[in-house]
């Protein structure tokens, strides 16, 4: 009886223990918002361009964390919801065609001569890439510009236009080989390859 | 000569040297190319900025592009004349794109600009020497270009332990450097010592490998000769013992960290060409504008080395050295093992280019097709940086360039000794350059995405800031206006200007309105929460009346303030407030007390024998007594209150009659409803007595009340504002009788049904109320002449009086739209239940819209008529009062009218989609009222606007001109006015018949049945357009005329 109580004793002893040490921890660790947010916030490709239908790339990664969709994201493509699937630890799916395509990377040109200098774009743009006052020219920061899309719809005399960024030398980069293909298979002749040739 | 220690470096290969191919023939120098093809990019880090411009004449070494920005490089002319052009062409890069260059076309002189030499190099800033080489257009030549001051600059961050050349040339077929050694011995050594005084490293050693015999041994004598501290070191032929990193780890042993550069450890290293390049800037003034190149493979006849031009085109040179074109299989710039295969023959040779290798099918036959790894382990042993080249395959090939990046894939220096030894063929380099591309381009693209949350992240900050700039900018706009308010009105009333005092008032007796309106409503809630008996909203509810009830007495505090200097003044004496309110709490236990009873009672009834119910209900009873007498006696104060004061406690007591009156009368409705239901219980039937009583006395009292108020009323009916009030109150009078009439009507209705017994009572209830309503509306036919009179006599007064008729007759018109809005809601509930059309006539709303309509039609002839009376007279009474109220008034009315209009058009058109979008036919549209009302809503609005026109104009000039003469400005913009309006309207018309011909031609589109009905119907509507185009373009012409 005596060995059952001490048992018991020292199970609850050691409950106490480690219930104080975890409480402590939580107290002394604790760690304010949320992190797991910003962790798929610097996985999205911070366009802001809201094709997800949220406005923003933070609200979408809060939208996650929230149990959306993580396919929801053109500019990310493919590559945003392999790295979203490996965090998240959920599978990989392909991109939902209801919020767009994955696209070359585009920035805005505004066809300058056709401006009128309403600002409309300017107000548009989410990162403040487009340059220009009232009545004035306006140009967008090529650098800058995300290729968000959002500065062409308000434009009234349609002078937006996307262009895709194209390689140049400094941008330009190696082709993956093929890898392994059927026919780098047939190299060694054998007498199946004759019989298929007569 | 002394030996010098060589170390060793891990892996290596040893491929078929084929470097003696291109070592036959001496020196070629290459005649002048039709163009030079000179490209901005011809080093690391930005494209050079341009200085000339097409057209512009150069001579031989002129600078034709500067540095733009660090790391960057000058660009010079290699030989004299015409810039035809600076565009996009093909280019010595591994992605055969183009770039931007400069297109020099020779003119055969050779004509140098004035040279000048660097000759006190020795004397010179360290600074100066280094800009000097950077203008001289100094690269690295050896592969990367890296320009040379910058590497210099980085070499100067720890002192140097030594100053590597490299001559080790280790690549196949490659001789450019072995051929420059012989050539430009000792060009290379002054240059050596030129790079020796910038760096000052301890040692300076010459790296070479063992297969150039003959540059060795000149190198040798010539140091020897000139007693030289720079070493010959002697390296082993192995690729790729030229790699920097490689030549270092072999001359010293040192092994560069990963990550790090060379000047890390203190070693610098410099290509030979490099040095004579320094040499030739420094000693001869001449910048960089040729290099040595090999030219060399099976398809050329003549293999030889060149010093060229840089610019030439490769075919030029392929060209001099006897290419021949249907061997040649395969171009490449560089060495077999790290140059890249060139797409087009035009493109130029540039700093960088050491060797163009023209190769035949068999020297380099197109790749094997690549097989699988056989995990044979001969890359890791031939890799010179001791990676783990399988490794890196996997990552590559599975895209996970983080394990790659942790298996330092960046310390590869693509020297593919690994593809080389490969024995499944797998191009292993390009794997790793296609990894390596792909992390730059995500780290990129990272920094990118960093930089555009930044931005979003500010631009949303600023935001947040503007919209709270602009919150705190509202709220302050809004505070102070209460206190400008004030002081505007303390000044004047101390001055006792009318007005002032009058807006005031207005103000104050909009905030009672609104205030006592607030607690009848709350009153009303409180009742109703009594008869269903919900105790706690009843709790909540007496809160909320109390606390309006306190509202109201402010209000009115403070409107006794400021009646005083009104012109008319009404006392409102505060000992009545107070009874009054006793009263109204008394009422409320009273209430409280009966429902309690009531409940209690009703419990009692479902349990008979219940003795603590009886108790309770004795109790209640009780209370109700108590709560009885005390209401009695706050009623008897307010009486005595009402009676010390003057006509409004009157009107307050006769308020007050009428309540308990209508309470009385509710229940005795629902007694009688209980009654009905249960036609033997004794006790209802004594209590609907007791009610019938009750409401009795409550008559006899509001009688009394009236007469009191009557009293009271008559003398002060001399003064037209009185006149106004007693209308008022005689028309509520009426209204409420009417009420009486159609409740004891209903409930006469109900007890024949139910045939009760007290049918009589309720008959002659019926009567009573029915005499008392025509009595009321004869009461009310008589004073309605009498403001008549009085208006005639006073002048000052009328406007007053006219006003109220105004007012009135406003709000007549507001019930009768009031009552068209409902006549037409319950029409449309009618339609939306499924009525048929004979349901709907029969019923009687489509009777009473008509009826509405017609009011509201008379009325608002009666108005444009009364209001232009009402101008005349405040015309006339303008010469007595400033008029400008009046007018503002007027303008205040025009807008709203205005409103009222368009908000007129946008509901017909609202109503006229609706009815589309419920699918029904055009037919039903047209029959139904909405077009009409459309039209004549528009027809109004257009009326108003030509109105608001003329009438603004003098309403927005100066009070002083008003006062000279209203009508005068108006008179003479009269004509123009009605012009413009008729235009207008012609203008309405066309676009209306546009608007309805478009629609036409839509429901064309979309019901083809009634094509024929539908295409005659836009003709007649395009002819109607036409008329009024034509209409509209004569009253043009008229009004351009005028």
């Amino acid at each position: 009886m005596t060995t059952v109580l001490l048992a018991i004793g020292i199970l609850v002893l050691l409950a106490l223990v480690f219930g104080g040490i975890l409480g402590y921890a939580n107290v002394r660790f604790h760690v304010e918002g949320d992190p797991i947010v910003d962790q798929i916030d610097a996985l999205l490709p911070q366009t802001q361009c809201g094709q997800c239908g949220h406005p923003g790339c933070r609200p979408y990664a809060e939208a996650i964390s929230n149990g959306e969709a993580i396919n929801h994201c053109p500019p990310g493509g493919q590559a945003t919801i392999q790295a979203l699937a490996d965090l998240l630890d959920v599978e990989a799916i392909p991109l939902d065609g209801d919020h767009g395509t994955e696209s070359a990377k585009r920035v805005a040109v505004i066809r300058e001569d056709e401006c009128i200098g309403c600002t409309k774009c300017i107000q548009a743009c989410p990162v403040d890439a487009i340059l220009g006052a009232a009545k004035q020219m306006h140009t967008v920061i090529s650098d800058e510009c995300t290729g968000c899309d959002l500065c062409v719809e308000p434009c009234p005399v349609d002078c937006i236009d996307m262009v895709e960024v194209g390689v140049n030398t400094k941008t330009w980069s190696w082709d993956k080989p093929q890898g392994v293909t059927s026919t780098s298979l047939n190299i060694i002749a054998t007498d199946r390859q004759t019989e298929a040739a007569h | 000569m002394q030996a010098f220690d060589i170390f060793s470096f891990h892996g290596g290969i040893h491929p078929p040297e084929n470097k003696a191919q291109s070592l036959q023939l001496p020196l070629g120098r290459p005649g002048l190319p039709n163009e030079l093809i000179l490209p901005l990019g011809q080093h690391i880090g930005q494209s050079s900025r341009p200085l000339v411009k097409a057209g512009d004449k150069v001579l031989k070494g002129q600078t034709l592009a500067i540095n733009n920005g660090f790391l960057s490089s000058f660009l010079h002319a290699p030989t004299s004349g015409t810039i035809t052009a600076i565009e996009e062409r093909l280019i010595a890069h591994p992605s055969g794109l183009s770039d931007l260059c400069v297109i020099l076309q020779p003119d055969g002189l050779e004509e140098w600009q004035a040279l000048e030499p660097l000759v006190d190099w020795q004397t010179k800033n360290r600074t100066d020497v280094l800009a000097y080489l950077s203008e001289m257009g100094i690269v690295g030549m050896g592969g990367a270009g890296f320009p040379t001051q910058v590497k210099l600059q980085g070499a100067n961050k720890s002192p140097l332990t030594h100053f590597i050349i490299n001559a080790a040339e280790c690549e196949p077929y490659i001789t450019a450097d072995d051929m420059l050694i012989r050539e430009k011995t000792l060009e290379l050594i002054l240059g050596i010592e030129v790079l020796q005084h910038l760096v000052n490293a301890s040692q300076v050693v010459i790296g070479i490998e063992d297969n150039k015999p003959t540059a060795i041994k000149l190198l040798n004598d010539l140091l020897d000769e000139r007693n030289s501290t720079i070493k010959v070191a002697v390296v082993p032929t192995k690729y790729p013992s030229g790699g920097e990193k490689q030549l270092i780890q072999l001359l010293t042993g040192k092994e560069v960290p990963s990550g790090q550069h060379p000047a890390d450890i203190g070693i610098l290293c410099q290509n030979v060409g490099t040095c004579v390049a320094v040499h030739d800037a420094v000693y001869l003034g001449k910048p960089l504008i040729s290099r040595f190149t090999t030219l060399t493979g099976d398809a050329l006849n003549a293999p030889q080395n060149v010093e060229v031009l840089l610019g030439t085109p490769v075919s030029h040179l392929l060209a001099y050295a006897e290419s021949q074109d249907n061997r040649l299989h395969r171009l490449v710039m560089g060495g077999p093992m790290m140059g890249f295969t060139l797409d087009s023959p035009q493109v130029p040779v540039v700093k960088t280019s050491n060797c163009i290798l023209a190769a035949t099918k068999e020297e380099l036959p197109p790749p094997a097709p690549e097989q699988a790894c056989i995990r044979c382990g001969m890359c890791e042993q031939a890799c010179p940086v001791s990676l783990l080249p399988q490794q890196l395959l996997w990552f590559s090939k599975s895209q996970e360039h983080e394990k790659a990046e942790h298996h330092n894939l960046f310390d590869c220096i693509e020297c593919g000794a690994c593809s080389y030894v490969c024995p499944s063929s797998i191009p292993l380099v390009q794997y790793y350059r296609h990894s390596k591309s792909s992390i730059r381009e995500a780290r990129e693209s990272a920094v990118k995405a960093d930089l555009a949350k930044q931005r979003f992240e500010a631009r949303k900050a600023r935001q947040d800031a503007e919209a709270a700039e602009k919150e705190a900018k509202r709220l302050a706009r809004q505070k102070p206006a209460p206190t400008k308010d004030a002081s505007k009105v303390a000044p004047k009333a101390a001055a006792s200007a009318a007005p002032a005092t009058n807006d005031e008032a207005k103000k104050l007796k909009v905030d009672l309105a609104i205030a006592k309106t607030k607690l009848k409503k709350l009153e009303k809630q409180l009742l109703s929460a009594q008869e269903n008996e919900h105790v706690e909203e009843i709790n909540n509810l007496q809160l909320q009346v109390t606390d309006q009830a306190n509202q109201v007495k402010d209000l009115e505090a403070q409107m006794a303030k400021v009646a005083p200097a009104a012109p008319v003044a009404k006392p409102t004496p505060a000992a009545q407030d107070s009874a009054s309110d006793e009263l109204k709490k008394a009422k409320v236990d009273l209430a409280l007390v009966g429902v309690k009873l009531k409940k209690a009672q009703k419990q009692l009834d479902e349990t008979p024998d219940d003795a603590d119910l009886k108790q309770k209900v004795a109790d209640l009873q009780a209370q109700q007594q108590a709560a009885q007498a005390k209401l009695d006696q706050a009623g008897a104060a307010t009486q005595v209150a009402a009676k010390s004061a003057p006509k409004p406690a009157a009107n307050d007591e006769l308020k007050k009659a009428k309540v308990d009156l209508a309470l009385a009368g509710v229940k005795l409705k629902k007694a009688q409803k209980q009654l009905a239901e249960a036609p033997e219980d004794a006790e209802l039937k004594q209590k609907v007595a007791d009610l019938e009583a009750l409401q009795k006395a409550a008559q006899t009292k509001l009688d009394q009340a009236q007469a009191s108020d009557n009293v009271t009323a008559k003398p002060a009916s001399g003064e037209a504002a009185a006149n106004g009030d007693e209308l008022k109150k005689l028309k509520i009078d009426a209204a409420i009788a009417k009420a009486a009439v159609k409740k004891v009507e209903k409930a006469l209705k109900k007890a024949e049904e139910l045939q009760a017994p007290e049918l009589d009572t309720l008959r002659q209830q019926f009567k009573d109320a029915q005499q008392r309503a025509s009595e009321l509306e004869h009461a009310l036919a008589n004073p309605n002449a009498q403001p008549k009179t009085t208006v005639a006599s006073k002048p000052t007064q009328n406007s007053v009086g006219t006003a109220d008729e105004d007012k009135k007759r406003k709000v007549d018109l507001a019930i009768a739209k009031a009552g068209i809005k409902k006549a037409e809601k319950n029409l449309a509930l009618l339609k939306e239940q499924g009525k048929s059309e004979a349901d709907i006539q029969a019923s009687e709303w489509p009777q009473k819209l008509l009826d509405a309509q017609q009011k509201l039609a008379q009325l608002e002839t009666a108005t444009p008529a009364a209001e232009t009376a009402s101008a005349k007279k405040t015309s006339t009474a303008a010469q007595a009062q400033p008029a400008a109220p009046t007018n503002a008034d007027d303008d205040k009315k025009r807008k709203i009218d205005l409103a009222i209009a368009k908000a007129g058009i946008k509901k017909a058109e609202k109503n006229l989609a609706l009815l589309k979008e419920q699918g029904k036919s055009d037919e039903a549209i047209q029959a139904s009222e909405w077009p009409q009302k459309l039209l004549e809503a528009q027809q109004k609005l257009a009326q108003l606007e030509s109105t608001e026109a003329p009438q603004s104009n003098p309403a927005k000039a100066k009070p002083s001109t008003i006062e000279a003469s209203t009508s005068e400005p108006a008179n003479d913009d009269a004509p123009q006015a009605s012009l413009a309006e008729q235009i207008k309207q012609q203008k309405i018309a066309v676009a209306l018949a546009k608007a309805q011909a478009n629609k036409l031609a839509k429901k064309l589109g979309v019901e083809p049945d009634n094509a024929e009905q539908v295409q005659i119907e836009i003709a007649q509507l395009k002819d109607k357009q036409a008329q009024a185009e034509h209409l509209l373009e004569q009253l043009m012409k008229q009004q351009e005329s005028q």
